[in-house]
């Protein structure tokens, strides 16, 4: 089966897609010298977005609805603290989703 | 080289089952909509972003056309153009191992290599290949999970309600990594601060791009002020955030 239709918005969400990604290192090739702003800016921007991304991916969380809010809440505390204490990525991240996972259980 | 890989693939371990669970309900999703293997396939592949790739089942099964394909896209992923601006020095000289890197810069991939000039890598470790076997990496485990959903459709009746937190999870303990790094929290406050007033503002569907300037304009004008130096190392903050 061969959809032009399907083949097109594959395409242009594509495109975009890494048009999105490539643009500043198009501008800033090397060959133009990156201006300072835009050195400072690479260099604060990661502590802003990790913060932007955590409120992202809770976005789905109704804030009245005491079943999403208490397991979410809990879960992303937990995995903070164990990272604070341990510094290790991989056992925040399986401990937090697990004690997720049992919480929408139970709550 | 073989160090270097073996790095980049346990630097990818966090993301792996995020990638292939999440991959599989976007497997199942798309052949609940009537479109099989081979278009999973062609989307992991040459789109490769998560939540696009959700809302692109939307369109599809939607009949949306084309413009509103490259606008969605275009609201849905804005946030790239942050990663990339932010990693214009660190990918500077990836030469060959260039475009792929930077096509796989994901948000979960961005935050693993977003501090990789800072932390210093082990010995024997590769800067440019490891970005590249990451990113890789990454983009396997995707198209896995696709391939996995796209096939099984509506024959895995799986429970994995909430797995899909490890990616909030992933998120998570490189915020709170990143605080412990350095003196200055004021970007880390503004990047929560910011996006939480949008969210209220503008709702779920459209509030990240508004978030994105104004975090940038908040930084800037903290910068302005003398809020914020050259590096997060040095404390300007006045020191009441030094947690």
């Amino acid at each position: 089966m061969f959809d032009t239709h399907v083949v097109l918005v594959i395409a242009v969400a594509s495109i975009v897609t890494i048009g999105l990604r490539s643009l500043p290192f198009i501008i800033w090739n090397g060959e133009r010298k990156t201006p300072e702003y835009i050195i400072w800016l690479g260099n604060v921007l990661p502590y802003a977005i990790m913060g932007m991304l955590v409120v992202f991916c809770l976005k789905g969380t109704h804030i009245t609805n005491m079943s999403e809010v208490v397991p979410a809440a809990i879960a992303v505390v937990f995995t903070a603290i164990l990272q604070r204490v341990k510094h290790n990525s991989l056992l925040s991240i399986l401990a937090g989703t697990v004690v997720y996972m049992v919480l929408i259980q139970i709550i | 080289m073989g160090k270097t890989i073996k790095y980049a693939f346990v630097r990818s371990i966090p993301i792996m089952a995020g990638y292939i669970v999440l991959g599989t309900g976007f497997g199942i999703l798309l052949d609940a909509g009537g479109y099989g293997p081979i278009w999973a396939l062609a989307m992991s592949v040459f789109i490769y972003a998560g939540s696009m790739q959700y809302v692109a089942v939307d369109l599809l099964t939607g009949g949306a056309n084309l413009i509103t394909v490259g606008l969605t896209t275009l609201m849905v992923n804005a946030r790239h153009l942050f990663y990339s601006i932010s990693m214009v020095e660190s990918y500077k000289d990836l030469g060959k191992l260039k475009p792929y890197t930077i096509f796989g810069l994901t948000d979960e991939v961005y935050s693993i290599v977003c501090d990789v000039d800072d932390k210093g890598l082990p010995e024997g470790v590769e800067k440019n290949r490891y970005c590249f076997f990451l990113s890789a990496f990454c983009q396997s485990y995707w198209i896995i999970g696709s391939l996995i959903g796209s096939i099984l459709g509506g024959a895995v009746t799986y429970d994995f309600a909430g797995i899909e937190f490890s990616m909030t999870a992933l998120f998570v303990a490189a915020f709170v990594e990143q605080w412990g790094a350095v003196k200055n929290h004021i970007p880390a406050i503004t990047g929560v601060g910011v996006t939480l007033i949008c969210l209220i503002i503008w709702g779920p569907a459209s509030f990240l791009i508004p978030a994105m300037i104004g975090i940038t304009i908040v930084l800037t004008v903290c910068k302005r002020l003398g809020f914020i130096g050259d590096t997060l190392q040095d404390d300007k903050s006045g020191g009441e955030a030094n947690v």
